[in-house]
């Protein structure tokens, strides 16, 4: 089974407690369709106690010309701590994703726009987003969305009223040993 | 059974073009990623082969360039490749059908296309790795990515 490389570090975009015993990591394209609906596996979630999620870049640039350039804006809104609204202000259009429209998605979550256009082009946020994807490659990652819950990629189906009630599951088995 | 590690990789020689051929030998001192897959258009191939061309960087970095193969001929190919903006060659192992994947042992008879198939040749045209996957489940990079960092100069074979 896929494993994830490297486990969650201080570089990863997290919501929710590091103490929660269920983790599920997200490997997704801004530009892809099915993530578009996966995205409300990641909303549930972050609305779950006991579950921690966390958003992995992986742009599929040669299929989907805008995933590169939505994946550095969602990067861009992270050196101004608001990573999580750009995120979910993108996902909501997926059909909106020309500079001009991540410009007004940066102002709208409340970002500096001076700053956020001058952040959007530089080499260490370019260099996030492929580190991202190089993870997802060497984790086995195959396509989008793809997910990991506790490190192991998996392998079932991610339509939420598949996952999110066997999150809950896990969730509490992971309470009842405590 | 596929060809496996420490066998000397078949060499051949395949249309990428109606009017530029492509030969295995032209890559000695190179690594090479052979990717057969059993056609253009199918949607795991469709999802596959963009992971490798989005990982070309990587690859280079690590001295590899990638090919794959279908029996699709060299029309399908282009217009495949336009479509996915691939950036690496599709070989046409079109006549005679299939020759190439039989000489890795990975055609399907009944099928008339190749297994979904990886092979990893060394600088000197050896087989260093393959991996045939379930014809439906995309292989993903990663056993790829584990064989050629296997072969950096240094590394323990």
């Amino acid at each position: 089974m896929s494993k994830l490389r490297p486990p969650l570090n201080a570089q990863d975009h997290v919501f929710g407690s590091p103490d929660a015993r269920i983790q599920l990591v997200e490997y997704g394209d801004y530009e892809c369709p099915f993530c578009g609906r996966a995205h409300a596996i990641s909303k549930a979630v972050r609305a779950m106690d006991g579950v921690l999620f966390a958003f992995r870049h992986f742009p599929l640039s040669q299929v989907h010309p805008h995933a590169m350039r939505a994946a550095q804006a969602a990067e861009a809104a992270q050196l101004q701590d608001r990573f999580w609204p750009m995120h979910d202000l993108i996902f909501e259009n997926q059909e909106l994703l020309e500079d001009e429209h991540l410009l007004e998605y940066a102002r709208q979550v409340g970002c500096d726009v001076d700053q956020f256009a001058e952040d959007i082009d530089s080499d260490a946020v370019a260099e996030k987003v492929r580190a991202d994807f190089l993870s997802g490659a060497r984790s086995g990652v195959n396509g989008t969305p793809t997910f990991f819950i506790n490190g192991e990629r998996y392998e079932g189906s991610w339509e939420p009223s598949v996952l999110l009630p066997l999150l809950d599951e896990l969730r509490g088995a992971a309470r009842e040993l405590r | 059974m596929a060809l496996t590690a420490g066998r000397q990789a078949p060499d051949f020689a395949l249309n990428t073009t109606p009017d530029q051929r492509v030969s295995l030998r032209d890559f000695r001192g190179r690594n090479v990623v052979l990717a057969f897959y059993p056609a253009d258009w199918s949607p795991v191939c469709s999802d596959q082969l963009p992971i490798y061309s989005e990982l070309m960087p990587e690859f280079r970095r690590l001295g590899a360039e990638v090919l794959g193969l279908s029996v699709d001929g060299v029309w399908s190919h282009l217009a495949f490749a336009k479509t996915r903006n691939l950036r690496f060659p599709l070989l046409s192992d079109f006549e005679p059908k299939g020759e190439v994947a039989r000489s890795y042992d990975v055609y399907r008879k009944g099928e008339g296309i190749s297994e979904r198939a990886l092979f990893v040749i060394d600088r000197e045209g050896m087989i260093r790795w393959s991996y045939v996957s379930p014809i439906g489940v995309n292989p993903g990079a990663d056993g790829i990515l584990e064989a050629l960092e296997g072969l950096q100069p240094g590394r323990k074979p």
